[in-house]
């Protein structure tokens, strides 16, 4: 671990992704996300990496696409709007099997919506990035520290699934800034053996290989029957959580990325006042932490407050699917590039707490 | 220990500068957890500006807040925003060459500091953000103020080192009047 630098989310996520052996990046800009291109145009001459400017959302993620198939560690990062427009190319990535990377740092919306913060986009990251129900895991970072370690991680996983991974931050973690301590850089040797370790790479006429598609019935089916077996896998050997000061909680809060730091720091100023309050943070909401839940006790559990940036809630959806009736789920919401205060999240955990 | 800080003013007046500095020093002269985030218009200078700044001995949660112990205000509409996010016991920062209002609410520290005029007296309008800021670190203490000067130097100075004694001598003036305001 190297020493502490004061980042932005943008650098941090980008360089984290050059050190993790990312040698390929496309993207459009969009605000809250810009500071990633930007960087990576600087970075990428200076590793022999490719930093491309596409000509829209479509074309960066397509380009995606290719140089996944070629075996390099490849990234692309967006924001809500346009990672619609590249869900297309997240699809085929996923019916191709080929590794990559894609940050969404999410905005307020729907349509073009705003530039400011947002977490409207939970239902489309962890269940429909794309046509043909597929899935991707989906990392969660919550600090600038977790950006730096997540994209650093999504870049193995994405190699060990061979298939696409998603970055599920948002416009406050991509612009705030924070100190981080980088996660070690691949050498030219260990980026060029993962390359190289890629023996699926289609390498044109001369070998005859090219990508496929399989557009016939049974064998599709075959094969999503195989995929569907990798993501029920994944429930037990890919699902991450943290857990704070639940053992003796009687309410618990519970969020993801942004809302779950404000929230922590919300359950901290509850316990100074009394209150029996934990929290369930997912750090990847695909697959979702379903565990956590389960092992509550519920006899003595007041309820669940979720908190998210969207309204109608999305998060506490999955929440109140787990939790099946066995306590109240509330919720404490934002949404539209408005963030939720600490104040309202307090206010909520009380109200739903009832009597000390 | 917790401190919060808003800095707010019109995009061009060095608003996140302002707030950058201290961040930087904090992490990396001290051992306090810090976190900056900016919030702004779309356009790049005349739009409005403000950026959060929490230092602190613990991790930090929300970065930003809406009950600060500091406000650092360089116009009006910032002040008029602004100026009921602090808690009682805060402390005020006014950019006088600019901000005629002053706050109606007694239970508030204010300090005047006409970053303005004393920015242009030293040759640049430009560092009157580093004039305000010296003035924070002058009456809170928060951070090492010789620290302080070297982030600028360290920071500003990469690009344009003949800034340097312009902008270390707007930063002391800050720290001289922050000073004489704790008394």
């Amino acid at each position: 671990m190297q020493e502490k630098k004061f980042m932005k989310g943008c650098e941090a996520v980008a360089e984290a992704a050059v050190r993790a052996g990312c040698r390929f990046y496309a993207g459009y800009p969009i605000t809250p996300q810009n500071d990633v291109p930007e960087y990576f145009s600087r970075r990428m001459p200076q590793v022999g990496g490719v930093f491309l400017q596409g000509e829209s959302e479509v074309a960066s993620a397509n380009m995606l696409l290719a140089a996944a198939a070629s075996g390099t560690r490849a990234m692309t990062t967006s924001s809500s709007c346009g990672i619609s427009l590249m869900s297309e190319a997240i699809s085929w990535l996923a019916m191709h099997h080929l590794p990559a990377v894609i940050g969404n740092f999410q905005r307020g919306g729907p349509g073009i919506g705003s530039i400011q913060p947002s977490q409207q986009d939970y239902t489309q990251a962890t269940k429909a990035s794309g046509n043909g129900g597929f899935q991707m895991i989906v990392l969660a970072p919550s600090t600038l520290q977790e950006a730096a370690d997540m994209t650093y991680e999504a870049f193995d996983l994405a190699d060990k699934y061979s298939f696409p991974v998603l970055v599920l931050l948002d416009g406050f973690t991509g612009t705030m800034m924070e100190p981080v301590a980088m996660p070690e850089a691949k050498s030219d040797e260990e980026v060029a053996a993962i390359k190289a370790s890629k023996t699926w790479v289609p390498r044109g006429r001369e070998k005859d290989h090219t990508l496929h598609n399989i557009t016939d019935g049974a064998p599709l089916q075959e094969r999503n029957i195989r995929e569907a077996e990798m993501y029920e896998a994944w429930k037990t050997t890919e699902v991450k959580w943290e857990e704070y000061l639940t053992e003796d909680a009687e309410l618990i809060i519970s969020g993801y990325g942004i809302a779950a730091r404000i929230a922590k720091s919300v359950v901290n100023d509850l316990r100074k006042a009394g209150y029996k309050v934990g929290l369930i943070r997912p750090i990847r909401v695909n697959p979702f932490p379903a565990q956590a839940f389960e092992k509550l006790n519920y006899e003595k559990l007041r309820g669940i407050l979720c908190t998210e940036l969207s309204i109608p809630a999305q998060y506490a959806v999955d929440v109140r699917n787990v939790v099946h009736g066995r306590t109240p789920v509330g919720t404490a919401l934002s949404s539209g590039g408005e963030i939720i205060t600490a104040d309202a999240i307090y206010e909520a955990a009380v109200e739903m707490y009832g009597k000390l | 220990m917790k401190t919060t800080l808003i800095c707010a003013g019109f995009g061009g007046q060095g608003v996140m500068v302002a707030g950058q500095i201290l961040c930087y020093t904090a992490c990396e002269t001290t051992d306090k957890f810090v976190t900056f985030f900016p919030s702004y218009g779309v356009e790049m200078r005349g739009g409005t500006a403000n950026c959060y700044v929490v230092i602190g001995d613990e991790e930090i949660g929300a970065p930003m807040v809406n009950h600060v112990n500091n406000l650092m205000v360089f116009n009006t509409p910032s002040f008029e925003k602004f100026v009921d996010y602090l808690e009682p016991g805060g402390n005020l920062f006014i950019n006088t060459s600019v901000v005629k209002e002053r706050p109606t609410r007694t239970d508030i520290n204010v300090i005047e500091v006409d970053a303005g005029t004393i920015a242009i007296e030293l040759g640049s309008s430009k560092c009157l953000n580093l004039v305000m800021a010296g003035a924070f670190v002058g009456y809170t203490g928060v951070l090492p103020e010789e620290n302080c000067v070297q982030t600028i130097f360290k920071k500003l100075g990469a690009k344009r080192p003949e800034m340097n004694p312009i902008n270390e001598a707007a930063f002391r003036k800050g720290l001289e009047i922050g000073k004489a305001a704790r008394k």
